[in-house]
């Protein structure tokens, strides 16, 4: 009789606890797109990392490049009732079905890093991504602050011809240097987004512009291409950093090391971090109510040799760049 | 008695390997054990049931079909540029792909059958073609705004809390009953199961082969057609890398489901319940939420082995009584499969 009733009141204690524990604790699922890119391995540790700071429960689902496995990822959160999904879409079209579903079951639905076609805006909560335009601009207004008066003739290696990051990011560095009349593009051309190709662009552009004594700055749409561009500058004999001023954008663990060894100047950070601001904006919405606006403009912060490059390179490069 | 039963065997280990799983889940996670999760299953592998249908025709006669992934991808992107750019009524579209699929698949058979090529290297060759069309004609993702996609997308027979027969999981069954009841139960399944017997033997036996074989890849491609698109109804786009790799798990599927890779024995209905194994450890993955979703693919490798080791011990199982008695072996499996010989 004893063990019976102590028994009872264990299970009852139990569930009375485990219900507590559910109360208290959120239940995230995150569709993410893979591991394709450093960036977006870091991406996925740094969600995780996030998760943990907010004692919120959080299931990662890779889906290894393909839409259906993002659907079928979004179908399962929903059956396991979890109080909010996070997707970073692989396409923009084909989510309104999957999207509705979760509509119909009262589970917000935040997108990470990429939006979605705008037909579908009424069926998630909020967008929380970068704006590539701005990172350009940030990228060109310190190189007009830096600069000062002085002519200035930049280089720009472009991203891979098409993709919309690359046409918003020349465009916003365009913007950033509009002002200054001193400052000029005298050379653009795309790397491609690689390391390899933005060496060899940067060797052409050396040869072209006598040697590089003409050239005062170098722009490069992610950081890849400048390492590589670095590399090039170091073996036609100039100083990157000093004789030739560097700016680019990712925010990279390699550039910070460049930027430790005094070979680069600035890099314009895209957060891996876009799941903070979405937890905030989740628990703000779940606990009081509070609609986020539809667009989360994340952070586009500068760094340059004056933030301590090293530690920097060593706070980041175990996120899995 | 006895022997149908033996022949049902695979199919057998096959469903209640999936029945374990599914408790196991069930067990594990409270809210997996509901119609959701069910009706789920069918819908998100709608695609990959259909094609598994066709595959299993192909694999029971013989040979192999390696184009479907890549077909599904074209049929998404021209059904996409069909409807959005060119302004073609969706059934019409439909009716349009279907009938290229048909002539795709029959050309492919007709180059294995009359070029007495591998299927392999045939079915390969298609698709690289496939794939390599559907980029010439978009390399992007091109959404379908259709209102028939829209209605269609929006309807399901809704039950319970949540749960919805959609309908791409609609088409999936009726197509898998179809399926049952073409190999099973008609002339030209019976052929299938002979082609994949010997083909020699039936030629012999004054079966039409040039005519099964070309009908078999037509089947196979006209499925992979529809289960296009059922796949641009899923998304409500076309896109030229979508269904890559589908190909191979479709053959999982089906050897799985207790389909003998060389040919001549297999049913429909264990390539339906290898679908949903494989669907189920996927759910189970994003269950979890901390596996790596690489795990899927580890343990359909593992399922993959389980089943052809089963399949083999089977085999040389059901040989032993006959060898001890000192009567004259039976014929495989295979034989029995298709009522070409009896003991």
């Amino acid at each position: 009789m004893n063990f019976k009733a102590l028994l009872l009141a264990t299970a009852v204690s139990g569930t009375l606890f485990a219900a507590h524990a559910q109360a208290a604790e959120l239940t995230v699922g995150f569709s993410q797109i893979g591991s394709e890119s450093g960036w977006r391995a870091a991406e996925t540790t740094v969600s995780k990392a996030e998760a943990k700071k907010r004692n919120i429960n959080f299931k990662i689902a890779d889906a290894q490049q393909k839409q259906e496995n993002q659907i079928k990822a979004i179908r399962s959160f929903i059956a396991q009732g979890v109080d909010a999904i996070f997707l970073a879409p692989v396409v923009s079209t084909g989510w309104d079905a999957v999207l509705k579903e979760a509509k119909e079951a009262k589970i917000p639905v935040v997108l990470l890093d990429r939006d979605i076609d705008p037909a579908g805006k009424e069926l998630y909560l909020t967008a929380v991504t970068s704006d590539s335009v701005h990172e350009g601009k940030v990228a060109g207004e310190w190189l007009v602050k830096t600069v000062g008066t002085k002519p200035c003739n930049v280089v720009e290696l472009q991203g891979t011809v098409g993709a919309s990051v690359a046409t918003n990011r020349k465009k916003g560095f365009e913007d950033g240097i509009a002002g200054a009349s001193n400052v000029k593009i005298v050379r653009s051309q795309t790397g491609d987004f690689t390391r390899a190709k933005g060496k060899e662009v940067m060797e052409s552009f050396i040869k072209a512009e006598g040697g590089g004594k003409n050239i005062c700055a170098v722009y490069a749409h992610n950081d890849d291409m400048m390492v590589g561009a670095i590399q090039a500058m170091k073996e036609a004999g100039l100083k990157p950093g000093t004789d030739v001023l560097t700016v680019s954008i990712d925010a990279v663990p390699d550039i910070f090391k460049a930027m430790a060894a005094g070979e680069a100047n600035a890099t314009v950070e895209l957060t891996p971090n876009m799941a903070g601001p979405a937890f905030d904006a989740v628990i703000a919405y779940k606990d009081k109510g509070t609609v986020p606006p539809k667009w989360i403009q994340t952070e586009s912060k500068l760094y340059t040799q004056a933030d301590n490059p090293k530690a920097i390179y060593d706070a980041k490069k175990d996120l899995g760049y | 008695m006895i022997r149908s039963l033996a022949r049902l065997m695979p199919v057998l280990a096959t469903t209640a390997v999936f029945l374990a799983g599914f408790l196991l889940c069930s067990l594990v996670y409270p809210n997996f054990a509901s119609m959701r999760v069910v009706m789920n299953l069918m819908t998100d592998n709608a695609f990959l049931g259909i094609v598994a249908v066709g595959m299993t025709f192909v694999i029971i006669s013989g040979g192999i079909d390696l184009s479907v992934g890549s077909v599904i991808g074209f049929t998404t992107v021209f059904l996409a540029l069909a409807i959005e750019r060119w302004g073609v009524p969706p059934l019409m579209a439909f009716a349009l792909i279907l009938i290229i699929c048909a002539a795709f698949g029959a050309c492919m058979g007709a180059v294995i059958q009359y070029f007495e090529l591998p299927a392999f290297i045939v079915t390969l060759a298609g698709m690289f073609l496939a794939r390599g069309v559907s980029f010439l004609l978009s390399t992007e993702s091109i959404p379908i705004n259709a209102d028939l996609y829209a209605h269609l997308s929006d309807h399901a027979i809704r039950f319970g809390t949540g749960a919805r027969l959609t309908v791409p999981a609609m088409i999936m069954l009726a197509v898998v009953i179809g399926g049952m009841v073409l190999l099973h139960l008609t002339r030209f399944g019976a052929n299938v199961y002979a082609l994949g017997g010997s083909r020699a033997a039936t030629a012999l036996m004054g079966i039409n082969v040039p005519r099964t074989t070309v009908l078999i890849y037509t089947l196979s491609s006209v499925l992979a057609g529809l289960s296009g698109i059922v796949f641009s109804l899923y998304t409500s786009s076309g896109y030229s890398l979508s269904a890559v790799g589908v190909e191979l798990d479709a053959i999982a599927a089906v050897v799985i489901g207790g389909t003998l890779l060389s040919g001549g024995y297999g049913f429909v209905f264990g390539s339906f319940v290898g679908v949903l194994i494989q669907g189920l450890i996927q759910t189970y993955i994003s269950f979890d939420g901390s596996l790596s979703s690489w795990w899927a693919k580890i343990a359909t490798g593992l399922l993959l082995f389980a089943f052809i080791a089963f399949q083999q011990i089977t085999l040389h199982l059901a040989r032993r009584p006959a060898r001890r008695s000192g009567r004259p072996s039976p014929p495989p499996p295979a034989a029995i499969a298709q009522g070409v010989a009896r003991p």
